[in-house]
């Protein structure tokens, strides 16, 4: 177990590394930052003292290379933009998407997995076909028009449940988190809500997909012929060998939900990672790009790396297969 | 082999029936099945694929797969009706008191559970105030006893750590470990190699015999049965054609289907003789012919009532019985 960690661990690391010469040779190549930043009124001279003082007249190669050193210090440089460190605007405002991401994720296992396997157990049953026409819905409406709608619905309409913002936040555990107070609570509801939609449509249709064929299986009818409880046979024979697959998406999931809730994030105006990165996409303000696209990597990287690990535990034979 | 007449079977079957409805029609896989399991003693039920053998075996044990159902007949396991108990109770005797072994050990074991989670809940099942250490103990002296090296180490094992033979041992081992008064078991040695067959197919009858557990054996093979079995039972499209003592039926078969699995058997004896087979195949269960539904490939048949009428049971003079209108009547049989 311990050589399998280690290997996975290093096989992360050398896909950080390639990650990072993609991320800085793709982002130097789109667009030249000192047309952005430099009004063309000034002066051959200043424009290249400039230049200098960003480093952008050293070659690429040694560009990266400086640009490595100081990834490793965890700098990413001052945004072009704010003139603050790019890394500390990110992180700033991660507390707040990882927050939305994880209830997200939450919501969609709470709610995805019980209504999956049932429908997988009882596929002919009159609530398992609504969960499965429900999980259509899901997949098939787009998610900024369910977020409207729910705000409509019940910020508007009803008015139980704040439109935007992210409401108080306290500090727990050294980072601002707002599921801790009750109004923090009401804001979070409805962006986890419309960014879960979709997962919880995902989990029930594989968790469904998994248990149906699982419960086909030859063990299953062991499992009966011993004279097991039904909720044993449930909970330990089928959840464990369905849990395998689910995993693997739920991590990838979960990488997408924070990378990439900018679409809700802007809806609700929460003051997350995703609107700070289209604000400076728009800017060529690399410094934050690129801060942000490595702490994607990085995120996305470890996600994969726990998964991994999860996987190994669930399944014996993965687990044997690469320690031998 | 002794005979006590006056105690209750361990299992009575009478008139069992098991339905597949299907769109196409209704398949009866096992029709009118009766037979009588004495405590101790061993049955073989034999019959060509498709025939109802492990169909009656998993309704005995009330795990038909979907669309079978019983539809009629009763299972007295000790007198009560298995067939009418309500799931719970059911759950409580399967695994307990009355257990299966199943054919594919590949297949049988949960992938993701070692060895002794597997073993130990099926005690734990049945005997939730058995402390965890225990159980273990149960199960790691079900596997020494089932020829297991290093029991102990092996418990923390998964079933992919297993070679096939070994898997059906703890197989056996599951099914032996709560020490059932019945035990099924349907074809476990047919997908192993020649040389374990005998082997386990031996084991699982002296654990049998010293537990004095009674065991149904579903198989094709009629030497094992042979040297197994007290009692036989031949299966043929869901019915059993002929049943009795292993030495009277397979010394004087009278039913031409017997005859025919029997002549199909390669022996020492018949060296250089082209070995006989029954002509055609088992029909499918959707199709069956009318009136005695092996007249196709009955070399005895008549026009007339193996045509019309499905046979009656009628007995053997030696106890048995069978379902033939033209039995044979010689008892010259290993001259054919």
């Amino acid at each position: 177990m311990i050589a399998f960690v280690l290997q996975r661990l290093i096989q992360s690391i050398a896909i950080v590394i390639a990650m990072s010469i993609i991320v800085f040779v793709g982002v130097t190549v789109v667009g030249n930052p000192v047309d952005m930043l430099i009004s063309p009124e000034v002066s051959q001279a200043d424009r290249e003292r400039i230049i200098r003082s960003f480093g952008l007249d050293l070659p690429i190669h040694q560009q990266y290379f400086v640009f490595a050193l100081s990834v490793l210090r965890g700098e990413f440089g001052q945004s072009f933009v704010f003139g603050e460190s790019a890394i500390k605007l990110i992180v700033q405002r991660m507390p707040a998407t990882l927050e939305l991401a994880t209830t997200a994720l939450l919501i969609s296992i709470i709610i995805g997995l019980p209504l999956g396997v049932r429908a997988g157990l009882k596929p002919d049953s009159i609530a398992s076909r609504l969960t499965m026409s429900f999980s259509i819905l899901g997949f098939s409406l787009p998610t900024f028009w369910i977020g409207i709608m729910l705000m409509m619905l019940f910020a508007v309409v009803l008015g139980w449940l704040p439109a935007t913002g992210r409401g108080p936040t306290v500090l727990f555990l050294g980072v601002e988190v707002s599921f801790l107070t009750w109004d923090g609570l009401r804001h979070l509801i409805l962006p986890a809500t419309t960014l879960a939609l979709l997962k919880v449509s995902l989990v029930i249709r594989l968790a469904r997909a998994g248990t149906l064929e699982v419960v086909h299986q030859d063990y299953i009818r062991t499992a009966r012929a011993k004279g097991l409880k039904n909720d044993r046979i449930v909970f330990v024979h089928v959840l464990k060998n369905i849990m395998i697959p689910i995993v693997t998406i739920i991590g990838l999931e979960f990488g997408q939900l924070i990378a990439f809730s900018i679409v809700t994030e802007t809806i609700f105006s929460w003051p997350g990672m995703g609107k700070l990165i289209v604000d400076s996409i728009r800017m060529l303000d690399r410094p934050i790009i690129v801060a942000y696209l490595m702490i994607i990597v990085v995120l996305i990287t470890g996600i994969n790396f726990i998964v991994d690990i999860i996987y190994a535990i669930l399944d014996p034979r993965i687990r044997h297969e690469a320690t031998k | 082999m002794t005979m006590d007449d006056g105690e209750t079977p361990i299992l009575q079957v009478r008139g069992l029936r098991t339905y597949f409805e299907t769109d196409l029609g209704v398949g009866k896989a096992v029709d009118d099945v009766s037979f009588t399991l004495r405590r101790g003693q061993i049955i073989g039920l034999v019959g060509e694929s498709g025939s109802g053998k492990s169909v009656t075996g998993q309704s005995l044990i009330g795990l038909v797969d979907r669309p079978g159902r019983i539809v009629g007949g009763e299972i007295l396991f000790k007198g009560r009706d298995m067939a009418k108990l309500a799931p719970e109770e059911l759950r409580r005797l399967r695994g307990d008191r009355i257990s299966i072994i199943f054919q594919d050990p590949m297949t049988t074991l949960n992938p993701v559970l070692s060895i002794g989670t597997q073993l130990i809940e099926t005690v734990l099942a049945h005997y939730p105030s058995v402390t965890p250490q225990k159980a273990r103990e149960r199960a790691r002296d079900m596997l020494g006893k089932m020829g297991i090296p290093n029991p102990e180490e092996r418990l923390d094992a998964y079933p992919h750590q297993y070679s096939g033979g070994m898997r059906q041992r703890v197989a056996i081992a599951m099914a032996l470990i709560n020490d059932p008064e019945c035990v099924i078991a349907d074809e476990p040695t047919t997908a192993l190699d020649v040389t374990i067959q005998s082997q386990i197919a031996h084991e699982v009858k002296d654990l049998c015999r010293n537990a004095g557990t009674a065991l149904i054996w579903i198989t094709h093979d009629l030497g094992l049965v042979a040297a197994l079995a007290d009692d036989i039972c031949v299966m043929y499209a869901g019915r059993i054609v002929e049943r009795g003592r292993v030495e009277d039926v397979l010394g004087k078969p009278l039913h031409p289907y017997t005859r025919g699995l029997m002549d199909a058997v390669p022996s020492r004896n018949k060296r250089g003789v082209r070995l006989s087979q029954i002509p055609g195949s088992m029909p499918p269960l959707l199709a069956l012919p009318g009136g005695c539904a092996f007249h196709p490939r009955c070399w005895r048949a008549d026009q007339s009532d193996c045509r019309v009428s499905p046979p009656e049971e009628s007995p053997r003079e030696d106890g048995g019985a069978l379902r033939c209108h033209h039995p044979l009547e010689d008892s010259i049989v290993m001259a054919r």
